[in-house]
């Protein structure tokens, strides 16, 4: 190595790059894992609202008109539909993530299998609540 | 760590006294939320946009009211221990860190508090 290289222009030879996001093949694991924090921040903006509408309705029928007005707008709709996405996906999540807690499905195939089984069950869960809301 | 048991090192019996506390929280109210979110959120679908003497009566029920309460304590206090898990992989300004981890912990027990307390408001006066 002569005396001029340094800093950026050292060869540090062809060697492995450790895993980054920014090049790192998304799989279903990574995938599901983020999805499980991004959700649970989703859900914290979620479980805020849900304490305001109780608040109003506490406080009587002008601040709920109000707090529900908002709600039911179409701008509320799409928040309130990315928070049912959110939770039911954060709770079949969170209920594999507690069976990882207690030592079950390390397996590399039990983990996919148990992933895609959480989305599935995410989904049904979702459409369950968006008929109970839709009918009543 | 050869001073300390095996026994005293898992239960986080360390000088802080603590350390699986907080990881052992999290899944406790995890655990409650598997139960009381389901339970929670079929009659609040069923109440959302409908006028306010409606949502009452829903919330006057006993079951409605008390599984209310019961979620919405447990989950701003799950929240408030997600949150900070976030905040402490993410934010490493000290300042920041600390002025958020702080405004998470009063924030959610504020407005778990008071929510809880709104839904007993519901139930008993109104
Ligand atoms: C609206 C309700 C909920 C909110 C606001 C919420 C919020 C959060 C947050 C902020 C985190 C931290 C995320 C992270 O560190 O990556 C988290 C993690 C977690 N949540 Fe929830 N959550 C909710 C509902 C649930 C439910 C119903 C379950 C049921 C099983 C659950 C299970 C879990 C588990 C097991 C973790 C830890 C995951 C890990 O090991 O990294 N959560 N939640």
């Amino acid at each position: 190595m002569s005396q001029t290289e340094h800093g950026a222009a050292v060869n540090r030879g062809n060697r492995p790059l450790s895993p980054h996001l920014q090049v790192y093949k998304p799989q279903i694991t990574s995938v599901m894992s983020i999805f499980h924090r991004v959700t649970g921040v989703g859900n914290s903006i979620g479980a805020i609202l849900v304490a305001i509408w109780f608040i109003s309705a506490a406080i009587g029928a002008g601040p709920f008109d109000t707090v529900n007005g908002l709600l039911t707008s179409w701008v509320g709709h799409l928040i309130l539909f990315g928070f049912a996405l959110s939770v039911c996906y954060h709770l079949c999540n969170g209920i594999r993530h507690l069976l990882w807690d207690a030592g079950y499905g390390f397996e590399l195939d039990q983990v996919k299998t148990t992933g895609i089984v959480a989305v599935s069950a995410a989904g049904l869960m979702f459409l369950g609540l968006m008929i109970v809301g839709w009918m009543n | 760590m050869t001073m300390m048991t095996s026994r005293a090192r898992v239960r986080g019996l360390g000088s802080a006294k603590s350390g699986t506390e907080h990881w052992w929280t999290q899944r406790l109210s995890a655990i409650s939320l598997a139960v009381l979110a389901p339970l929670f959120f079929i009659p609040f679908a069923i109440a959302l946009g409908k006028p306010w003497d409606e949502v009452v009566t829903i919330y006057k029920h006993p079951f409605n009211a008390i599984v209310a309460a019961a979620f919405l304590l447990a989950v701003f206090h799950h929240m408030r221990l997600g949150l900070q898990v976030v905040i402490e992989d993410y934010i490493h300004a000290p300042a920041l860190r600390t002025g958020l981890l702080i405004f998470v912990k009063l924030g959610s027990l504020l407005l778990g508090f008071a929510a809880a307390f709104s839904v007993a408001m519901i139930a008993f006066a109104v």
